[in-house]
């Protein structure tokens, strides 16, 4: 494997003979001497972080700030350009995040939270989403609406459910906090990964142990611990070997940002559940808010062929046009509402009216596949994956950014009790720790994610009467509310 | 993981009866011959403990060496195996969870704040036994300077290719291939220079103890830390640290450990007080061979962890201030010493 193996091998032989006869400082002078030259062309960090996106450069941030693993040598690697923000640009982006609480609480842990408010962003209090069901052949008009509904709203918690920032500026802001971190953390922009080199699992004696990395511009550098960041087709995951267990939803998701007919008081979250897929207004401000509409492939190239009128059009109708079902579901939905009315009155706030959309901003139509990914292992010897690296899933939750942000609190901590217990950085110990504790918090949440996705992809009417009831009853019961609230904030 | 512990387990038993079965006499008679034999001298033990009443047996015979050469014969074989996280030493390994934070902890008491990254920076300590330098290296990386020593040349071999690749090492963790009195010895360089001494795993494979008490008094400052962790002498931890752990569940390699050189927290307690050091806190650990973890625990009746301070050095009598308290617990311990 090693080229060195035989001379390394006679020169180990040769230097247990010196150790034997006690004549040690020959034989660390003839070690340092052999290969001295050897090692310091490739410098050795502590920590190498492939990937700078929100997640990579918040994990730079985080390990960067910490207070026991001052003193060591951390690395960000980015493959594109430094990411400067130095005025917020009048039109906003069309890539958002919906940023939990707890997120939150670890961007302004790093210190980056602060920067984005005053860059900008906005809070929103409540969630209503409605599920309904449109069958694209008939059309027939009812008078009543009796689509469900469920409302997660945190009026009485006095503080935000949580915010929408577009990613740019979250970006933005950990670069900016990056450079007050410049003497702990390194960053190399335009740094692209050709080659990783993975160490044996334990020490042979004349293998190098580290991990190396080797870029396209010739460099090689090497790394106690590497931390894959590096997007939903990590290079990492791949070349470590990683099975992932995925596959492609047969949906795109088309984003835009959308001028409101009307300013309001923009502090509601709106999704609802086509047959197609589900539609969602995120609040960006008073007059602005972004559309996120997952639907079929062939559907989401329609949209953004359509001009500007016919896919605003289009919007509206999505959000407001009558439902159209079967009676049974009707019937059967009304009576379950009064039954609940019944059992628990005070339960179910007041059904609010989503804003209708009355532009879109210049040039903001795009599109994006959608899938579902999970690693089978966040962690090997000395490597360990976050956020879109370990794990992706559908946008409707507005959980992926989220994930990857407790990716990084949880690791952030298990290195940094680590290194306080003078541990080597890479060793698999805490690292399965890490993995063990993300994968018990984040497979729940993608298999309800995905599970939602599924269930309200179908028309059947058994299906249908089953979510609608569902639906209902959770909408009555503030506790289970509460909980899931509690779990998605996290 | 578990799985693989239980098989192992399953397999150790199903070994020994299948072996037994298939050889015949010779395999049995060789494992009742060692049975017995423990079990004899655990007899004899007995015998003479009832006879003398509570007098101290001394089972190690009184030597100038602490080293025994057994031991080292035992550990010579073994030295490859050091820094396999799931081999012979497994153990070891995951012990430094317990041990790391209770000497820095211990030692971040007496010396005060210290730099955070480095918590030990500045300090000197002396690792005896340290074998392929599991401990010393936790130690090196929190920023102590480090000298591990052990009689095994191998061993000693092997912790400095493994401390060598790592460039935050080289600089502070440093191995010899001596004894202890060997350093405390040579031309008083080795006297009172280490802030702290780590002798864990240490004190139930020594020839005797009571030169090694001397020698670690020797070498260390005063007001310097002794940390050792070691194992009780109970019927307990005979049924557990050797049964268990040697014949049957193969935590450690068989033969590794003699009943008979264990000594008690109390012993090891009258050992120290009596040679100038006063122990502030002995802890008991426990280790749990499904999850491969250790835990602090309230009993020492099995392994045990030990944290002594050397005295300050006892003052001139004649200008002492009799009304000094430390000065009058030192004149009463000398006297004791000398009645």
């Amino acid at each position: 494997m090693h080229s060195l193996t035989k001379t390394a091998l006679s020169f180990n032989g040769i230097g247990r003979r010196c150790v034997a006869l006690n004549r040690f400082s020959e034989t660390r002078i003839i070690c340092r001497g052999l290969t001295c030259t050897a090692e310091h062309e490739n410098e050795l960090y502590d920590v190498i972080i492939s990937g700078g996106g929100m997640v990579g450069t918040a994990m730079a941030c985080s390990l960067g700030l910490d207070p026991n693993l001052e003193g060591k040598k951390i690395l960000l690697l980015e493959a594109g350009n430094k990411k400067v923000m130095d005025k917020v640009p009048d039109a906003y982006s069309t890539r958002v995040s919906s940023i939990s609480p707890g997120s939150a609480t670890l961007l302004s842990g790093v210190g980056a939270w602060d920067h984005i408010m005053n860059m900008r962003c906005k809070p929103y209090q409540k969630m209503q989403m409605h599920i309904t069901r449109i069958e694209e052949q008939r059309v027939e008009v009812w008078d009543a609406c009796s689509d469900a509904l469920i409302t997660f709203d945190k009026e009485n918690l006095q503080d935000e459910m949580a915010y929408i920032v577009e990613n740019n500026i979250i970006v933005a802001a950990l670069t900016k906090q990056l450079e007050n971190l410049s003497d702990q953390v390194r960053v190399q922009y335009k740094s692209k990964v050709v080659k990783y080199t993975w160490p044996k699992s334990h020490q042979v004696a004349d293998a190098i142990p580290w991990v190396q990395v080797t870029l396209a511009n010739g460099q090689t550098l090497q790394t106690k611990l590497l931390i894959g960041a590096d997007g939903p087709n990590s290079m990492v995951r791949r070349e470590a070997g990683i099975p992932t267990v995925k596959w492609n939803y047969d949906q795109s998701a088309v984003v835009a940002v959308l001028h409101l007919s009307e300013p309001t008081e923009n502090n509601v979250a709106w999704q609802r559940f086509l047959p197609t897929g589900p539609i969602a207004m995120l609040p960006l401000s008073d007059t602005e808010s972004s559309l996120v509409w997952s639907t079929s492939h062939r559907h989401a190239e329609e949209l953004l062929q359509l001009d500007e009128e016919s896919f605003v059009d289009s919007i509206n109708t999505a959000f407001w046009s009558n439902e159209n079902h079967s009676e049974l579901v009707e019937t059967a939905g009304s009576l379950f509402r009064t039954a609940l009315s019944v059992l628990m009155p005070s339960a179910g706030s007041a059904r609010q009216l989503p804003p209708s959309v009355a532009g879109i901003g210049p040039k903001s139509r795009i599109m994006f596949p959608l899938g579902m990914g999970h690693a089978s292992e966040y962690i090997r010897h000395r490597v360990a994956l976050i956020g879109d690296a370990a794990h992706r899933v559908h946008p409707l939750a507005g959980q992926g950014a989220n994930l990857g942000f407790g990716d990084v609190a949880c690791l952030t901590q298990l290195l940094s009790q680590a290194a306080f217990n003078g541990k080597d950085l890479g060793a698999m110990q805490h690292l399965l720790e890490y993995e063990t504790e993300r994968q018990r918090h984040n497979l729940p949440m993608m298999a309800a994610i995905d599970l939602m996705k599924r269930l309200y992809s179908t028309n059947a009417a058994p299906m249908v009467v089953l979510r609608t009831f569902g639906l209902q009853a959770t909408n009555t019961l503030p506790a289970m509310k509460a909980q899931i609230m509690a779990f998605a904030s996290k | 993981m578990y799985s693989k512990k239980f098989e192992r387990f399953i397999l150790g038993v199903c070994t020994r009866c299948l072996t037994s079965a298939v050889n015949g006499t010779t395999t049995s008679a060789r494992t009742a011959v060692s049975w017995t034999s423990v079990r004899k001298h655990h007899k004899q033990f007995l015998e003479r403990r009832s006879q003398n009443g509570f007098a101290v047996v001394r089972i190690r015979h009184a030597s100038k060496t602490t080293v025994d050469p057994n031991e080292v014969k035992r550990f010579r074989l073994l030295a490859t195996k050091w820094w396999n996280e799931q081999g012979d030493f497994a153990a070891l390994h995951s012990m430094n969870d317990l041990r790391v934070p209770f000497i820095r902890d211990n030692l971040l008491n007496a010396h005060g704040g210290r730099q955070p990254g480095k918590p030990l920076a500045g300090l000197r300590i002396l690792d005896v036994g340290c074998g392929g330098g599991l401990l010393t290296e936790p130690l090196g990386r929190l920023g102590a300077d480090v000298l591990g020593i052990d009689p095994v040349a191998d061993s000693i071999g092997t912790a400095e290719v493994h401390a060598w690749h790592d460039p935050d090492l080289r600089g502070n963790v440093r191995y010899r291939a001596i004894t202890l009195e060997e350093l405390s010895e040579k031309g008083g360089k080795g006297a009172g220079q280490f802030d702290a001494v780590v002798a864990s795993e240490v004190v139930e494979h020594l020839a005797d103890l009571e030169t090694f008490t001397l020698c670690c008094n020797q070498v260390l400052k005063p007001g310097g830390s002794l940390f050792i962790t070691t194992i009780n002498k109970t019927q307990l931890s005979y049924a557990l640290a050797i049964v268990a752990a040697e014949e049957v569940l193969r935590i450690v390699p068989s033969g590794t450990h003699d009943w008979d050189k264990f000594v008690s927290p109390v012993e090891l307690e009258r050992l120290l007080e009596s040679n100038g050091f006063h122990v502030e806190s002995i802890r008991g650990m426990l280790y749990n061979p499904l999850s491969r973890a250790w835990s602090w625990t309230e009993s020492t009746s099995i392994n045990y962890a030990l944290h002594a301070v050397k005295l300050e050095e006892e003052p001139n009598p004649d200008e002492d201030d009799p009304e000094d308290p430390t000065v009058i617990v030192a004149q009463a311990k000398a006297r004791r010493w000398y009645n």
